[in-house]
């Protein structure tokens, strides 16, 4: 109870927080780029719109996890307004639980409202039914699944560290990420033995963000544009993944915070 | 009953970023406070008032020793249902209207929706904000951001409230209200802790203070016990006094100070003050005020802490006197 109303009060502070104006942003990026490259690409607009729409909604809400991530326990220290609330019958896990589902709401809202301006665009494009549309929902999900998570990264950081600190760090992250395979890849290629066992160990601590955008080793955004169907089991791998590694994230930042001193 | 015990309490904080090298916020602290009264919690910057009340409230961790609020562990969850704290400087969210803080403040206590409405509006009007209900915070003043903080600090109800520098940074006006909040609170039975070097706030509200100095306690105790209160003369001001008469006044008094078109007496005993009093209305001054002189809890004050500081042998000391 306690985590939802904080979770309420957070979701409300980010909401007039002015995020709104990504979105605003968003839309005329996505409406401009798909009348713009319509005409460019013949035949293959709808891909393109696709395309476009969904990495927009990847990289919008890779941004707005990262920078009200960074700052969702931060500005609570910062401002002292943490003080007041600690004092008052609230967990110190409770507090961060209420804080992340507070900014998972907002994404999640974001993340809605992204997907109908897609489909608007689509709609308005014309020549896609509604059964059509059906098929961006596990792109869009993946996508939110890899938000998620980054948002649990940028709140550890959050934890301990100014937010341009963590900023910083939760972009590095993401970026090796991306490409966590490559880090397995790269050990491989290694001759001393302690250097392979380093990148082996970096491969399994660091998340694998790839896990949410490749399915099958191919891309899921690509997928959603070219209709390809995407397994479901392989999304259910995913979304256990995704999961325990926001809940280790989320753990990890409880336990920093309830050992915090707050001078 | 005691409801807050503090045994032995100490803080080290470590500073220095190479060498870490510790620093005593806090040092063996040990207090009671009875259910029921107005504590005072007192000293100059830096004394230690603001760590032993976040020590109380479970923000920071003691180094050692021991905190209890009625009867429970400082760092019980469920105890805090039973209490309220103001922190020093308040700044609450500034996205929120008045109203949405109290309401946020109150169901985190577990207040029912239809209860905390109600609520919500006997205490915005308690603490004088009724217009400002649907205002946000970010356009507050500093002393309505305080007052609000009162608000949110008694919204359950609680048997203790902690209220750290409840007056600083007010205007006399706003600190009139505040002090009839304190006292109220009094009234209804509920214990107040409050940290201040605001002195004369503390005398007109404290049943008991403790003095802190350095992170030590310097003395703990009644009001009156520690000034040990004695009349120490009378004042006596008089007006239209001709400069013939002012000259005699000064052979019955102690001492004579004109200030503007005043004459201000200090009589050390009921007789000089019968004399004077009696030579000045014959010859036909007016009477302004005869006041009883007892050493003030800001004398006590300076005497105390600048003779403890002197021994220990530390840095200029500064206190906030203002009336």
């Amino acid at each position: 109870m306690t985590i939802l109303t904080i979770a309420r009060n957070t979701f409300r502070e980010n909401i007039r927080d002015k995020i709104l104006y990504n979105l605003i942003l968003f839309a005329l990026i996505m409406i401009l780029s798909s009348v713009a490259l319509g005409q460019l690409t013949l035949g293959h607009e709808e891909k393109v719109i696709v395309d476009i729409g969904l990495s927009a909604i990847s990289i919008f809400g890779t941004l707005i996890a990262i920078f009200i991530g960074i700052s969702l326990v931060y500005k609570e220290l910062e401002k002292r307004t943490v003080y007041a609330l600690l004092a008052k019958p609230v967990h110190r896990h409770e507090f961060i639980l209420g804080k992340y589902l507070g900014l998972l709401c907002t994404l999640l809202v974001n993340v809605v409202i992204m997907t109908i301006g897609l489909i608007l665009t689509l709609m308005y494009h014309g020549g896609v039914g509604f059964p059509g549309y059906l098929r961006l929902i596990p792109a869009v999900y993946l996508i939110f699944l890899s938000l998620a998570l980054t948002t649990a990264l940028a709140l550890v950081f959050s934890t301990f560290s100014t937010p341009a600190l963590s900023a910083l760090f939760t972009f590095f992250i993401w970026v090796i990420g991306h490409f966590n395979g490559d880090l397995l890849e790269f050990g491989r290629l290694m001759k001393s033995v302690p250097l392979q066992r380093l990148f082996r160990v970096l491969y399994y601590v660091l998340p694998n963000l790839s896990n949410f955008t490749t399915i099958d080793s191919r891309n899921v955004i690509e997928s959603a544009a070219y209709r390809q169907p995407i397994d479901p089991i392989a999304v259910l791998w995913v979304t256990a993944y995704g999961l325990l590694y926001c809940g280790i994230l989320l753990s990890l930042s409880i336990v920093v915070f309830s050992r915090r001193d707050f001078k | 009953m005691a409801v807050i015990e503090i045994e032995n309490l100490t803080k080290d904080f470590w500073v220095g970023f190479w060498k870490k090298r510790p620093i005593r916020a806090l040092d063996s602290l040990s207090l009671r406070v009875q259910g029921g009264e107005i504590f005072g919690f007192l000293g100059p910057n830096g004394a230690g008032k603001t760590t032993t009340l976040k020590i109380l409230m479970n923000l920071l961790r003691p180094s050692s020793g021991d905190a209890r609020i009625l009867g429970e562990p400082a760092q019980s969850v469920a105890m805090r249902k039973r209490i309220g704290y103001l922190p020093e400087n308040p700044y609450f969210y500034d996205y929120l209207t008045a109203e949405e803080l109290l309401t946020y403040a109150g169901s985190l206590f577990g207040i029912k929706r239809t209860d905390l409405d109600k609520k919500v509006s006997t205490l915005l009007e308690r603490v004088g904000l009724s217009d400002a209900r649907k205002l946000q915070l970010r356009k507050f003043s500093k002393g309505m951001v305080q007052r609000i903080g009162v608000a949110q600090a008694i919204i359950n109800d609680p048997e203790v409230v902690f209220l750290d520098e409840p007056m600083s940074g007010l205007d006399p006006l706003g600190r009139r209200e505040v002090r009839q909040v304190i006292a109220s609170l009094k009234s209804r039975g509920v214990t107040v802790f409050f940290s201040s070097h605001i002195l004369p706030d503390v005398e007109a509200l404290c049943d008991r203070v403790a003095i802190m100095n350095k992170g030590k306690l310097q003395e703990e105790g009644a009001l009156e016990e520690i000034l040990k209160v004695k009349i120490e003369g009378h004042e006596v001001i008089l007006a239209k006094v001709g400069a013939q008469d002012a000259a005699a006044l000064k052979d019955l008094c102690d001492e004579v100070t004109p200030i503007g078109d005043r004459i201000h007496l200090r009589a050390g005993t009921s007789r000089q003050v019968e004399a004077v009093l009696s030579y000045s209305i014959r010859r036909g001054a007016e009477l302004i005020s005869v006041n009883p002189i007892r050493p003030s809890l800001e004398e006590y004050f300076f005497k105390e802490v600048t003779e403890g500081s002197k021994r220990s042998d530390s840095a200029p000391i500064e206190f906030n006197t203002r009336s």
